[in-house]
């Protein structure tokens, strides 16, 4: 089934025509995907009138290139609603991010906070792929995650402000975040790879057919733990939809700077692969749902890299413009961004009018301004005890009691 | 003669009468049976003592644990088909199969990840490491993504996973094989960690690792698996488990605090009675079973009785579990001490592999009947 020659036949002729439509296309072959967020196509006749009534879409033939595995279907079947939620996901995702960035500018975020500004179509794509029954695991860039998973933008920015009603109750930091479904928001550059096929292995073990999207990033690839985790996930066919998010930099250093093979989708090696253009959410979700299918059919996991780019530095420490150039972020951001690709299909298509449009834009942001303002008026945690030594362990099956800086402090459960 | 040091070959007789008496005999009638003062063999029988190595203790354990909980599985490096490395988990595959029993590849970080996943999606993973030492290649996985995580999420995400395997040296395997993790692990928020010394310690920490809903970490001692020990009609059932945090007092005297835990206790059992033969004195021993969180309670109750007291344990020296006892001693219990603590430990050396050598590494009960008599000035 996977024969070298039935996968030639099936990618040459994506990349020939890539070739011959541009010069500069073919000169770039590392990212042969596209990375156009506005490349699908419509019959405009076919968009129907009613919100909730599916029509199809079209997808570039280059949004896809796959390792081992036929292409997912180029259509795609969406209704107006589905499109104007993706859109208002995507444009909430980025206003939080952005009240991050104000936020810890104004000094009022501690330590570190990593921005998936430019990024929003991966998080968003997936969650309109899949169901809340299903699992998601990501790294340390996941507030994007967390709101799509079910983390309200008031939970989520009360966590980066340190709030005791934030998402982890300030214990977690913008880092780590979990919700149901959402097993964080992980430190650890690579580790959240093998606990994620743990979350596919427990599917498989208890026999529910779900899917486990776990997520990494270009960088993280190269952690021996990822390798790891293939092996077993192919050994034990588990559920598992590895996806390495390549925003092409790993903290400062690229892609090609980094890895002897650049083509993320291919490094599962005996593990099917596909990469998607990450930039549309679209084809996002088309590539999803297709994964989400293989591996409800038992066919073990999939290595999906999404095409990205991140606007903003690896952290807020970074200004992000000392490893490429100005420009480079400023073509991404003018030619390539989800959003903004989104939102001229809903307009060319007769999805919606542009005042619609406006309008979304507007209650996001005045949307977000309030979460952020409820958030801001969040009490932070008591500095007491009892809050101090909370959840080290589960309740009621904690020791008698916790050190604290010295015996005085030593907290007991049983006052 | 203490029972804990009979030789195997009379308990191994013990417990071939015991085997033989009718099963109907009632447990109630035999507890009834039991007089104070009476020689403890006697008791062994009338209760229903059985000799069990501590192999086959861990393997009961997992045996009883994976019968009465469709979420609990075993995986680790040769865990099924070869029967475990250490044979711990003998025939459990042919029992339970191999979706519970499962072999992995070797590759400790990934599998030991695999393990933390499935326990943050509600499975109750019993991960064994061939050896600790093996397990470093995974520590990351146990310190950052098992421990931490139901702290780093406000108390929402919590993880049911026991990771366990020998720990410690062993005969003749060299330094990269012989490393004591007690001090590592115990060291570490959100932890429990626990390191039995007889078969009723195996069985029943192990068991309340597997049931306690926070990642445990069980560490065995592979010179122990061999060793045989009685095991009461109590701790044979299905549902016997030894809480965490309490220490047990294995001797009790009234001169001197032994603090020890898994094979020094054996060895301190030895040195105790040795030094009561020479010097008359009577050593207290206390066997930690439980690392974190630890039994300062008992350590400083015996401290009172004794006013000495000496730790002693086969890690590395320096930061190390001793080193936490001495210092909780003097917190808790200057006032009580009639000399300076000490401590008896591994030397700070990488072990080395030469029989000889590797002997003047660790304690024996030579070196603690030793320090013992310059501690109490004999």
């Amino acid at each position: 089934m996977f024969s070298r020659a039935t996968r030639l036949t099936r990618t040459l002729p994506v990349r020939v025509a890539a070739a011959r439509a541009s010069p500069v296309t073919a000169s770039l072959a590392r990212r042969t995907v596209t990375t156009n967020a506005a490349s699908a196509q419509v019959d405009k006749s076919s968009v129907p009138q009613s919100e909730d009534e599916p029509f199809h879409v079209t997808l570039s033939d280059e949004s896809f290139e796959t390792y081992e595995l036929d292409p997912p279907p180029y259509q795609l079947e969406v209704t107006k609603k589905q499109l104007k939620q993706m859109y208002k996901d995507m444009v909430v995702v980025r206003q939080m991010e952005m009240a991050a960035d104000r936020l810890y500018k104004e000094k009022k975020i501690r330590g570190f906070c990593h921005l998936s500004t430019g990024q929003e179509a991966v998080a968003v794509g997936i969650e309109h792929a899949i169901n809340k029954s299903d699992d998601v695991i990501t790294s340390y860039r996941c507030h994007g995650f967390a709101y799509m998973r079910g983390g309200t933008v008031r939970s989520i920015i009360g966590e980066l402000l340190g709030r005791r009603e934030g998402i982890a109750y300030g214990k977690g930091g913008s880092m780590h975040m979990f919700a149901k479904g959402f097993y964080g928001g992980n430190g650890i550059v690579g580790a959240q790879v093998p606990v994620g096929a743990g979350l596919a292995f427990a599917q498989k073990y208890t026999g529910g057919k779900k899917a486990t999207i776990i997520l990494y990033g270009d960088g993280a690839s190269n952690q021996g733990q990822v390798f790891e985790a293939f092996n077993m996930a192919k050994l034990w066919k588990l559920p598992a939809l590895f996806g390495c998010e390549n925003n092409k930099y790993g903290m400062g250093t690229s892609a090609a700077r980094s890895s002897a093979l650049t083509d993320y989708y291919k490094r599962g090696q005996y593990i099917p692969g596909l990469k998607v253009n990450g930039m549309d959410v679209l084809a996002v979700k088309a590539a999803v749902q297709y994964g989400k299918q293989w591996t409800e059919e038992d066919n073990g996991p999939l290595v999906l890299e999404y095409v990205t780019y991140r606007y903003g530095g690896h952290s807020m420490s970074d200004p992000g413009t000392t490893y490429r150039t100005r420009e480079e972020i400023q073509r991404m951001r003018s030619t390539n961004d989800p959003i903004a690709g989104l939102k001229q299909h809903i307009l060319d298509w007769g999805v919606a009018q542009e005042d619609e449009l406006k309008n979304i834009d507007k209650e996001a942001r005045s949307f977000v301004n309030e979460e952020v303002a409820a958030a801001e008026a969040m009490a932070v945690p008591e500095a007491t005890p009892k809050i101090l030594y909370e959840d080290i362990y589960v309740r009621g099956s904690e020791p008698d009691f916790i050190r604290g800086r010295i015996l005085d402090e030593n907290y007991y459960f049983k006052q | 003669m203490s029972r804990y040091l009979r030789p195997a070959a009379r308990l191994a007789a013990t417990a071939r009468t015991s085997a033989l008496r009718p099963a109907t005999a009632s447990p109630f009638l035999s507890r009834a049976a039991v007089i104070p003062g009476v020689q403890r063999r006697t008791y062994a029988d009338a209760s229903g003592v059985k000799e069990y190595t501590v192999r086959d203790a861990l393997n009961e354990a997992l045996a009883e644990e994976l019968e009465q909980n469709d979420k609990v599985f075993i995986l680790g490096e040769e865990v099924a088909q070869y029967n475990g490395a250490y044979k711990v988990t003998k025939n459990l595959l042919d029992r339970f199969g191999e979706k519970r029993v499962i072999d992995t590849p070797i590759t400790e970080s990934g599998f030991a990840g695999l393990a933390i996943g499935a326990a943050l999606s509600g499975l109750h993973p019993v991960c064994e490491f061939m050896t600790w030492n093996f397990a470093m290649q995974a520590i990351d996985q146990i310190v950052n993504s098992a421990a931490k995580t139901l702290y780093m999420s406000g108390g929402i995400q919590p993880c049911n996973i026991t990771f366990r395997g020998p720990n410690g040296f062993a005969a003749g395997v060299g330094a990269q094989h012989s490393q004591d993790f007690s001090a590592w692990y115990g060291s570490i928020p959100g932890l429990k960690v626990v390191s039995p010394w007889s078969a009723e310690d195996a069985k029943g920490l192990l068991k309340a690792a597997i049931r306690d809903p926070n990642p445990v970490v069980v560490l065995e001692n592979e010179l122990m698996y061999g060793q045989s020990f009685p095991m009461s009609a109590e701790a044979q059932k299905d549902d016997f488990v030894i809480p965490f945090g309490k220490a047990k007092i294995e001797r009790s005297g009234k001169d001197l605090t032994l603090v020890t835990l898994s094979r020094c206790v054996g060895q301190s059992l030895v040195a105790a009675e040795n030094l009561k033969k020479k010097y008359g004195v009577d050593v207290e021993v206390i066997n930690l079973r439980s690392i974190k969180p630890l039994d300062i309670e008992t350590i400083i109750k015996s401290l009172k009785k004794t006013h000495r007291l000496m730790a002693v344990e086969s890690g590395f020296p320096a930061f190390g579990v001793s080193a936490e006892i001495l210092a909780l001693t003097m917190e808790y219990g200057f006032d009580y001490l009639d000399a300076p603590a000490a401590r008896v430990t591994g030397a700070d050396v990488p072990t080395p592999y030469a029989q000889g050598l590797e002997e003047m590494s660790f304690p024996t009960e030579g070196t603690i009947e030793q320090q013992a008599v310059k501690l109490l000035r004999l």
